[in-house]
């Protein structure tokens, strides 16, 4: 009964692990396809002659490095605003008692369901009437007010749980009110803002539809919008092997932020989910 | 996928109404300081979503074209009726239904048996909650990528892997007709988000007593018997979190479409049809009538399952 047991265990593991990672090394052997061999057809799963020309031509490729670094600055930027307010809005709902904090928390809610391309139309009239349309600043607005919703209900959750006694504590203890919040407060936060960083990261990292909607050219597309536009003019003979390429390079900012904080990353996910 | 923390967390808010009983200075005061603090968040919010959805409402009711601008005149509901009674319209809509159910059937079943191996797995945790996560973090786009490929007809590998299956053989064509590029489509949605279904049922699972299942398995009952008896119970409130989300999730599908067929083999979801009409076409009035409609939709959809989620809700807490 048990030996069944762990052969079970052992085989849904070795399925898990095939699930998650099967597209990745699919991907990954794709971009090392030349483009003689996906020209005339290459229907098995490795290379036949593996080359890094796809990678050098991504690399020298203007359009693909722009894109990366629009992504990087505007996921960026969009996290640290969009993290600053949550955290503020998340410690004033977890610790103080105030009207319309419901309202809030529902606003959110509803944010977080809102259908993105409902936007799409109101935001590209209202963007080119503010000359915001194909800005850096003309992402990083709706990124922030998307991101919002997750941020502050993951932090509040998580402030609930820190033991705000401690604070005053420590002001007992001789601590002024500042040191006793930087000193023992901060310190106690600082993962779960922290995960609730990661968690915004990826959705501004990740989000498509206003890319493609609200820029035009390589001043502030980002790498989604870019790669969908790579496609070029014969929608039949698509660029398969610096696509594939260009999917490596912006998955390994994602897969080395998962190597390295994969337990907060699963706690932010399922924080409220537990609790409930 | 952001408010699967947020729903479960409401029950815990403290209602606000005790300020209003005893008002005094420091009430008052820490009333001010919480509206101060939440105000930056609440305007970001409402600037990106409460303004254009006007603007939207407001859209719909004129014939506007960015094309022609000069024609621009108000007609009342007249775009709404065009919509309701366009076949293409109700062919999307049925299109996004078919893959929301689908999608989040298939997720529901296969994110449960990963999360009993999680429950399980008492060795690699970190090697297996990290591969878990890559499919999570990884971006739809390249997602849609990778199947596209894998289901090309010249460069793709299903072809030659599933060549034994009698329906596919060298040269079967995925894209070339609905119901092959529409299970494509659902393929790539499915892997990019069972994870994230997955997380959230593991999270359920651990919460399951282990004292009730021992307790059910020394009174006899079979291993299906626990199953449907006691642990599924037991976890309906993380498997009604998780379909809301997942499902309102999947309504919106467009990332998917976009990259693998662009709406071709009319495989347009109802988000594609409202992108096609104001993005591609410039038609600001009939694209905003659409977004109107979508925006009730989404709502109605999420009101039926927080309806059907509080039922089952109280239910679970009846039993237990």
């Amino acid at each position: 009964m048990r030996n069944r047991n762990a052969v079970g265990t052992w085989v849904g593991f070795a399925l898990i692990m095939v699930w998650c990672l099967l597209p990745v090394a699919w991907i990954i052997s794709l971009s090392f396809k030349s483009v003689e061999e996906t020209g005339v057809g290459s229907p098995q799963f490795l290379p036949k002659d593996p080359t890094w020309q796809n990678y050098k031509d991504i690399i020298d490729n203007p359009d693909f490095t722009a894109a990366l670094r629009n992504s990087f600055g505007i996921a960026l930027i969009s996290t640290l605003l969009s993290v600053i307010f949550a955290t503020l809005a998340a410690y004033a709902i977890a610790r103080l008692e105030f009207r319309g904090k419901r309202l809030v928390l529902s606003l959110a809610l509803a944010i977080a369901m809102f259908p993105v391309v409902a936007l799409v139309g109101p935001l590209f009239d209202l963007w080119r009437t503010l000359h915001l349309f194909n800005t850096w600043p003309g992402l990083i607005i709706p990124y922030m007010s998307f991101t919002l919703p997750l941020a502050i209900w993951t932090l509040s959750a998580f402030f609930r749980e820190i033991p705000w006694e401690m604070e005053q504590a420590a002001q007992v203890d001789g601590a002024t009110s500042w040191q006793a919040f930087r000193k023992v407060i901060v310190p106690l936060a600082a993962p779960g803002v922290f995960t609730a960083a990661i968690l915004t990261f990826f959705f501004a990292w990740n989000e498509f539809v206003l890319a493609i909607s609200l820029t035009s050219t390589t001043a502030s597309r980002t790498v989604p919008a870019q790669l969908s536009f790579f496609v070029g003019p014969d929608p039949f003979n698509p660029p398969y092997g610096q696509l594939a390429t260009a999917s490596v390079l912006v998955t390994i900012p994602v897969i080395v932020i998962v190597l390295l904080f994969q337990r907060r990353i699963v706690a932010g996910l399922t924080s409220g989910a537990v609790k409930g | 996928m952001s408010a699967a923390t947020a729903t479960a967390a409401q029950p815990e808010v403290p209602r606000s109404t005790t300020g209003r009983q005893r008002r005094s200075d420091r009430s008052t005061a820490e009333n001010r300081l919480g509206q101060k603090l939440v105000a930056p968040a609440v305007v970001v919010m409402l600037l990106v979503t409460a303004w254009p959805m006007l603007q939207a409402l407001y859209l719909s009711l004129f014939r506007y074209r960015l094309t022609t601008p000069n024609d621009r005149a108000f007609i009342w509901f007249s775009n709404y009726w065009t919509i309701l009674k366009d076949p293409l319209f109700w062919h999307d809509t049925f299109n996004t239904v078919v893959i929301m159910v689908v999608t989040v059937a298939v997720e529901l079943v296969i994110g449960f048996a990963f999360a009993m191996v999680m429950h399980r797995v008492v060795f690699a945790r970190g090697g297996i909650r990290t591969a878990i996560l890559i499919p999570y973090g990884i971006i739809t786009v390249v997602s849609a990528f990778s199947w596209q490929f894998a289901f090309s007809i010249n460069n793709g590998f299903v072809n030659s892997w599933f060549g034994w299956l009698p329906w596919i053989s060298a040269d079967t064509n995925w894209f070339g007709s609905h119901w092959p590029a529409m299970f494509a489509i659902m393929v790539s949605e499915i892997w990019k988000t069972t994870p994230f279904m997955s997380l959230l049922l593991l999270a359920g699972l651990s919460q399951v007593s282990e004292d009730m299942v021992e307790a059910a398995k020394v009174d006899g009952a079979t291993w299906w018997q626990r199953l449907w008896k006691v642990i599924l119970p037991n976890m309906r409130a993380a498997i009604m979190v998780a379909v809301l989300f997942r499902g309102l999730d999947a309504f919106r599908i467009f990332d998917n479409i976009y990259v693998m067929t662009k709406g071709a083999q009319n495989t347009e979801s109802s988000s594609f049809l409202t992108y096609r009409q104001v993005i591609e076409q410039l038609q600001l009035g009939l694209g905003s009538a659409l977004s109107v409609l979508l925006f009730l939709t989404v709502l109605i959809l999420a009101w039926l399952i927080v309806k059907l989620f509080r039922v089952d809700l109280a239910q679970a807490r009846g039993e237990a």
